[in-house]
């Protein structure tokens, strides 16, 4: 086995039923893990993108982006140069808030990280923050003081920088 | 645009693939569509069993080169396909399974699609990891493209099952079907033409090569390029060793021929391949039976990887050339370059080394042997059969015998299960081959134990008039894990032994085939004489001893040339 890394793929796919799950079939009958998967639209309304962060040496990585396109609704599979993409997560996170000092320590945090306060009840704060894998982590670590009681992240989503993209034109 | 039903359809449109036959067993799910093969010239052969009807459509692809069409009902008629489907799918077999399915929607049924309705079962799901790709039809209108797409796909690239799941409901709805429609799929634009600087490079370094090897798998056979593998062996003077599924690519009774390579390979392939310098693999996935410990295959060598399927260079071994391309123009390309780099040689110390070798190591069957042993009674086979007769085979003793002692001659003329070692593949399979190919003798060499596990088919062979010989050789024992209880698990045998039972003989009468029995090798040639001039499948039963070993045989773990065992 050479050296682990995590990377992220990219892979457009076609808008129908079924796609989903001969992708994350094919993921477990080759033994490749997934560390997370976002499925959603875009500009072009019969295809699906998602973006797939996997973690394996580089033999692993080269199988799954092969493996991906042997399948017959992957249009496109790409695998992501790390150093030359915007990445991004989204969580949604509930902290137990027991008196007025919590409350107003979190909002500062939430601030600092550049979050929002969606949802306030007596006893709970709900935020959602956006950014790196990293930062999201680092937020939740500062969260743990307070107790987190509900905590949904979206998993990875990217896009390369500049004009380069995986884009099919028909 | 015409109007018409699914079902109707759906037959029309194998009619438009030139589809001769399928094979199948009807049910409550496929009452529309068996209703219209009562008019068409498309012949429905009834099997008796649904993985039978599988591996026949397979023995049918791979004799013709064709597709082969199996179909089923829905629920347990599709889960019985199952086997015959993974089957093609580890041999990369062109079969198209089409199976019933509950009605998808409808306003006379309350029983629809994921309802756990009677026979339902969810044959897109089950069959994911095991096909190239699979449709459901959600109305009749689907139909005609969908065959046409699941043909091309099945057969085009790397050949693999297709799927078509066909929900009653769109076999009996009535629609306008335009025949004319086009294939779209984007994500599917297999390679065939190798890349030139690839080309090049390769025949650089096979031009240089003092000890070149070529390594043929079923990627030849597949794109037929039999004749393309022998110019480029006879070319570069170089012995071809062919992977399992390759035997038949290349003449095995050919000077340069090495036979099979693998656990049960040839001595001289196993050993030739393990010192060459330069290692041309052409069409073959570097299968763990083909290579044995993967560190000790072919270590000192250079090596060029010709496959038409990206995803298997340097899957299993890695290479120094990769070529992704079909493997007839890759071979006609490199020899087209190679021929102008290569002075043509008579003789070298490599050639002098493979005659040697292949004196040493592939001794003849000792003269005047009269025991029935394997090595001789295949050997015998070959002198009786023409050079084009077909032979399939089970799995285990008899099918490693017939890969080290039955010459194969000539592509498409030994079919094997390889990649998923299905008891029970061959005879359904020879009977598949037989429809192919109904002018030529068709013999499935079996053992006891696999025969049994599709000999229903008996009955599909008598009444459909499709006849086909069966040798098995009856060591009253499921002889390979035998044999390795015996290396490996000190004698001790565990649920091995299958007893003296059926009387095979009495067993070919009672489905009304003819039944032989044969004690010595002359009576053996004598019986497949009887059952090449008879036109009634004939079943021929040749006791042989219990503890009878293959040998030579390459240890779990060890390389290729590690092998053990007197050939």
């Amino acid at each position: 086995m050479g050296k682990e890394k995590t990377r992220v793929i990219a892979a457009l796919v076609e808008n129908k039923p079924g796609v989903l799950h001969s992708v994350s079939n094919m993921f477990r009958r080759r033994d490749f893990n997934i560390e997370s998967i976002t499925v959603g639209g875009t500009e072009q309304e019969d295809l699906s993108r998602m973006t797939i962060t996997v973690k394996g040496d580089e033999k692993t990585l080269e199988q799954v982006v092969k493996q991906m396109s042997k399948l017959i609704d992957v249009v496109k599979v790409s695998q992501l140069e790390p150093e030359n993409i915007v990445t991004r997560e989204l969580a949604l996170i509930k902290v137990n808030i027991p008196d007025n000092k919590s409350r107003s320590d979190v909002i500062n945090c939430v601030e600092v990280f550049r979050g929002r306060v969606v949802d306030v009840s007596p006893e709970s704060l709900t935020m959602e923050i956006t950014g790196t894998p990293d930062k999201i982590d680092a937020f939740l670590n500062l969260m743990k003081t307070y107790g987190i009681m509900e905590l949904a992240r979206t998993g990875l989503t990217a896009l390369s920088r500049g004009v380069s993209s995986i884009r099919v034109d028909e | 645009m015409t109007k018409m039903s699914g079902a109707k359809a759906l037959i029309e449109s194998l009619e438009k693939q030139n589809m001769e036959v399928v094979f199948g067993i009807l049910g409550g799910a496929l009452l529309p569509i068996y209703d219209q093969f009562c008019d068409s010239k498309v012949r429905h052969i009834l099997c008796r069993h649904e993985q039978g009807a599988a591996h026949a459509a397979e023995g049918y692809a791979r004799a013709s080169g064709k597709a082969g069409v199996c179909i089923a009902t829905s629920g347990p008629g599709a889960t019985n396909l199952v086997t015959g489907i993974a089957n093609a799918y580890m041999d990369s077999s062109p079969v198209i399974a089409l199976t019933g399915q509950v009605p998808s929607s409808g306003t006379n049924t309350s029983y629809m699609i994921g309802r756990d309705a009677f026979q339902e079962a969810d044959i897109i799901g089950i069959t994911t990891p095991i096909t190239k790709h699979n449709f459901q039809v959600r109305s009749a209108a689907e139909i005609p493209r969908t065959v046409k797409t699941a043909f091309y796909i099945a057969t085009t690239g790397r050949p693999g099952p297709v799927v078509i799941d066909i929900p009653k409901n769109a076999q009996t709805e009535v629609a306008e079907m335009d025949f004319s429609n086009g294939i779209q799929i984007r994500g599917y634009k297999p390679t065939s033409n190798p890349h030139p600087l690839q080309i090049r490079k390769a025949a650089e370094l096979l031009a240089e090569a003092e000890k070149p090897v070529i390594l043929a798998g079923g990627g030849v056979i597949t794109s037929n390029a039999s004749a393309e593998l022998l110019q480029m062996a006879e070319l570069l003077l170089a012995p071809v060793a062919t992977s399992f599924m390759g035997k038949g690519s290349f003449p095995e009774t050919h000077p340069l021929s090495l036979g099979s390579i693998g656990m049960h390979g040839n001595p001289v392939a196993n050993k030739l391949l393990c010192e060459a310098d330069v290692l041309l693999a052409v069409g073959t996935r570097f299968s763990d039976r083909s290579t044995g410990k993967l560190d000790k295959f072919c270590a000192p060598s250079k090596k060029i990887h010709i496959d038409i399927d990206t995803a298997e260079i340097g899957k299993n071994v890695d290479v120094d050339i990769p070529i992704v391309a079909d493997a007839k123009k890759a071979l006609e390309e490199l020899h087209e370059r190679l021929a102008k780099l290569l002075k043509k040689k008579k003789n070298s110390p490599w050639t002098n080394r493979v005659k040697e070798a292949k004196e040493q190591l592939n001794p003849p069957a000792k003269a005047g042997s009269k025991d029935l042993k394997p090595k001789a009674l295949l050997q015998e086979l070959r002198k009786l059969l023409p050079e084009n007769a077909i032979v399939t085979t089970e799995v285990g003793q008899n099918q490693m015998w017939a890969a080290l002692y039955f010459n194969a001659l000539k592509p498409r003329t030994f079919i094997s299960s390889g990649g998923l070692g299905t008891m029970g593949f061959g005879f359904p399979a020879s009977i598949g081959a037989k429809v192919a190919c109904p002018d030529r003798p068709v013999v499935d060499i079996a053992g006891d134990g696999s025969f049994r596990m599709t000999e229903q088919e008996l009955a599909t062979s008598v009444t459909e008039d499709i006849p086909v010989i069966v040798i098995v050789l009856n060591n009253s024992v499921l002889g390979m894990v035998a044999q390795w209880q015996r290396m490996f698990f000190k004698g001790r045998y565990s649920a091995v032994k299958l007893g003296n039972v059926p009387d095979f003989v009495k067993l070919a009468e009672a489905y009304g085939a003819q039944g032989l029995r044969a004690a010595s090798i002359a009576e053996f040639s004598k019986a497949v004489k009887t059952a090449l001039k008879s036109n009634v499948t004939t079943v021929i039963d040749v006791p042989i001893a219990l503890d009878e070993d293959v040998a030579p045989m390459v240890p779990p773990g060890c390389g290729i040339n590690e092998q053990v065992g007197e050939y």
